[in-house]
């Protein structure tokens, strides 16, 4: 708006509040440079025309990189064909775009148009009609306190309540059956390792020397047999990869109750995050801190694997070892808690009975 | 402030906006990918143990002690290392260490490679550690790059990213990204594990393994199908050209739009 046109003396109404505000009117218009100049408009003409012509070069490109780029030699061949077609068409769009409203905006007619509002609301005769139609539907379906023909409308309520209640299962029942056919959640808190198993390297399936392992090092480790699974490998494998490291034992702080469940510093921790099941192998050597790259949760692995900061509120669950006739690394135990995030009949279900306290272990 | 409101929009603006996001992702992108070069390793003789003790005692000793003892808090005992942890952390310039932070840096190497021979038979020679590889245990072109994606999924994509991009750490330390180290680095930092690094020793992952992992790792270098790798660093990356450049060019399309033509 233009406060050349009409100023508005804010002075007069100094002290007390006007009944209505005026009308501002329209702003000024101010012709734009195409309308007065000719030359002005013949350039705009040229500009949009040049935008079509980068979009028609766009298609040209998407075109010529589909068939002249060979696309069955190297993985670098068929980037480079993607860049171009995708190049391509965003050229080809955006010229089309670009164009379009450059025309509208620069060619097109400029003039303010004005459209009146109507009242929003409707005339009194169509609201009475409107609530006549409501009512009239409501005494032809019988569903109302009207009485009448009793027997076929309870049918037909009965009938339809039915429907309204079963029609939802036809969605739910293959959601619910997708989850899975595993409904025992007992089996959630164990997993594949038994007393006296291997273990062995992730992913060939190699058993482990203690002497193998040695200090710094950290081994990622599956149960033995596990590639030997027919069924449920990737699940069983979900649930009990395990992270062996060895620290310098003078930095390993033994917990109480766990005295015997680590060898000469080598600890084997559960990999699942406590917190949402994230797989934690961020070992970092030398703070012995164990991070999850997903929401930053690091558990300290000299310290029984406590939570040192993030989201995670337990330690991870260790695996209790020990060392066979061979020199191999073997399992005591499963693992004495469930593994993995929390769930809600968890502290139920841990294996033999132990506590499943955040401390861990202790019975 | 009527004719502030007219004109608080040049019409050249969303072009402006635009250059200007293109120029901070691209020195953004230029910030990150740093190069470091380091040389191949080559063969040393006992006789270098001598000047190596000069060296050493000119340039690491104040750190690591005359003995190369180590001192509390300070630096570790390199007795037992091996030639193998210093070609590594001498060659690739992270020693001698120019500042303390979260941890060493990658910079340009201080010495020739005949010096950081020289340094690491010295090393070698106050107790037994890995050796420098041979070429041929870090030959790219001798290893199986299919088993070795597999070992490097499952030891190192973690930390390293799947295609060896890097990724953060906590507390300001990081993995590096592996595009622009040298074979035989690679190699000697799997198996000393230099400071957050974990050691994979070879009855961990085999010598034939660790230079599966190079081959795959030199695989990359033909780079990906699915467009720009962004530093294939993950979501962040992405995230920021989504929200940036994307972003930023639909703002700008849409003042551009709603802009009166002059």
């Amino acid at each position: 708006m233009s406060t050349a046109d009409k100023p508005v003396d804010h002075e007069s109404t100094h002290g007390d509040v006007p009944d209505s505000f005026e009308d501002p009117g329209l702003p000024y218009h101010r012709p734009r440079r195409a309308d007065v100049d000719p030359k002005a408009a013949n350039k705009a003409e040229r500009q949009v025309a040049a935008l079509f012509g980068l979009s028609i070069l766009g298609t040209i490109l998407a075109l010529g990189a589909y068939f002249m780029i060979d696309m069955t030699g190297e993985i670098a061949s068929i980037r480079f064909a993607n860049m171009m077609i995708g190049l391509g068409i965003f050229l080809a769009m955006m010229g089309i775009g670009l164009g379009a409203i450059h025309w509208a905006k620069t060619l097109m007619r400029d003039h303010e148009m004005v459209e009146e509002r109507h009242a929003l609301r409707s005339s009194d005769e169509a609201r009475a009609g409107a609530i006549q139609n409501l009512q009239d539907g409501v005494e032809d379906s019988g569903l109302g306190s009207d009485g009448s023909g009793t027997s076929r409308r309870g049918l037909l309520k009965g009938s339809l309540i039915t429907a309204v209640l079963a029609a939802p299962l036809a969605l739910l029942v293959p959601q619910i059956g997708n989850m899975g056919g595993q409904w025992n959640t007992r089996e959630f808190a164990h997993t594949m390792w038994r007393q006296g198993m291997r273990l062995t390297r992730d992913p060939d399936g190699t058993p482990i020397k203690a002497a193998d392992v040695t200090i710094g090092s950290a081994f990622h480790v599956i149960p033995d047999g596990l590639n030997d699974l027919e069924h449920g490998k990737i699940e069983a494998k979900a649930k009990a990869v395990v992270l062996l490291i060895r620290l310098d034992p003078r930095d390993l702080k033994i917990q109480p109750g766990r005295e015997d469940w680590s060898f000469d510093g080598i600890v084997a921790y559960s990999k699942i995050c406590t917190h949402v099941g994230c797989p934690v192998a961020l070992y970092e050597q030398q703070t012995h801190h164990l991070l999850c790259p997903c929401h930053q949760s690091t558990f300290d692995v000299a310290d029984g694997a406590k939570v040192v900061f993030g989201p995670a509120k337990r330690p991870l669950p260790q695996l209790p070892i020990a060392i066979d006739d061979e020199g191999y690394i073997v399992a005591k135990s499963d693992f004495h808690e469930p593994i993995g995030s929390s769930y809600w009949t968890r502290l139920k279900n841990t294996s033999d009975g132990l506590s499943g306290d955040t401390e861990g272990g202790s019975h | 402030m009527h004719s502030l409101a007219r004109h608080r929009y040049h019409r050249a603006a969303p072009v402006v906006l635009v250059l200007l996001l293109l120029g901070l992702i691209a020195g953004i992108a230029a910030a990150v990918s740093t190069a470091s070069s380091a040389n191949a390793a080559t063969t040393t003789s006992a006789d270098d143990v001598s000047e190596g003790q000069k060296l050493f005692a000119a340039n690491c000793a104040s750190c690591h002690g005359l003995g190369a003892e180590g001192q509390d808090g300070v630096a570790p005992s390199l007795i037992g290392v091996g030639a193998a942890a210093v070609d590594f952390q001498v060659g690739t310039g992270r020693m001698p260490m120019q500042a303390s932070g979260p941890q060493a840096i990658a910079k340009r190497t201080q010495f020739s490679q005949a010096e950081i021979s020289q340094l690491a038979a010295f090393v070698a020679s106050l107790g037994a550690g890995p050796a420098i590889p041979t070429a041929e245990q870090v030959d790219p072109a001798l290893g199986d790059a299919a088993n070795g994606m597999q070992l490097f999924r499952t030891n190192c994509a973690m930390c390293h990213g799947s295609v060896g991009g890097g990724g953060a750490l906590s507390q300001g330390k990081f993995a590096p990204n592996l595009w622009e180290t040298t074979p035989t680095h690679i190699y000697e930092a799997m198996l000393t594990g230099p400071q957050s690094m974990p050691v994979f020793n070879d009855a961990n992952i085999t010598s034939e393994g660790k230079r599966d992992i190079i081959s795959y790792l030199k695989a990359q270098d033909e780079g990906s199908p699915g467009g720009l790798r962004l530093g294939t660093i993950g979501p962040v990356a992405e995230g920021l050209w989504g929200w940036f450049l994307v972003l930023g060019l639909v703002v700008a399309s849409t003042v551009w739009i709603g802009a009166r033509s002059s």
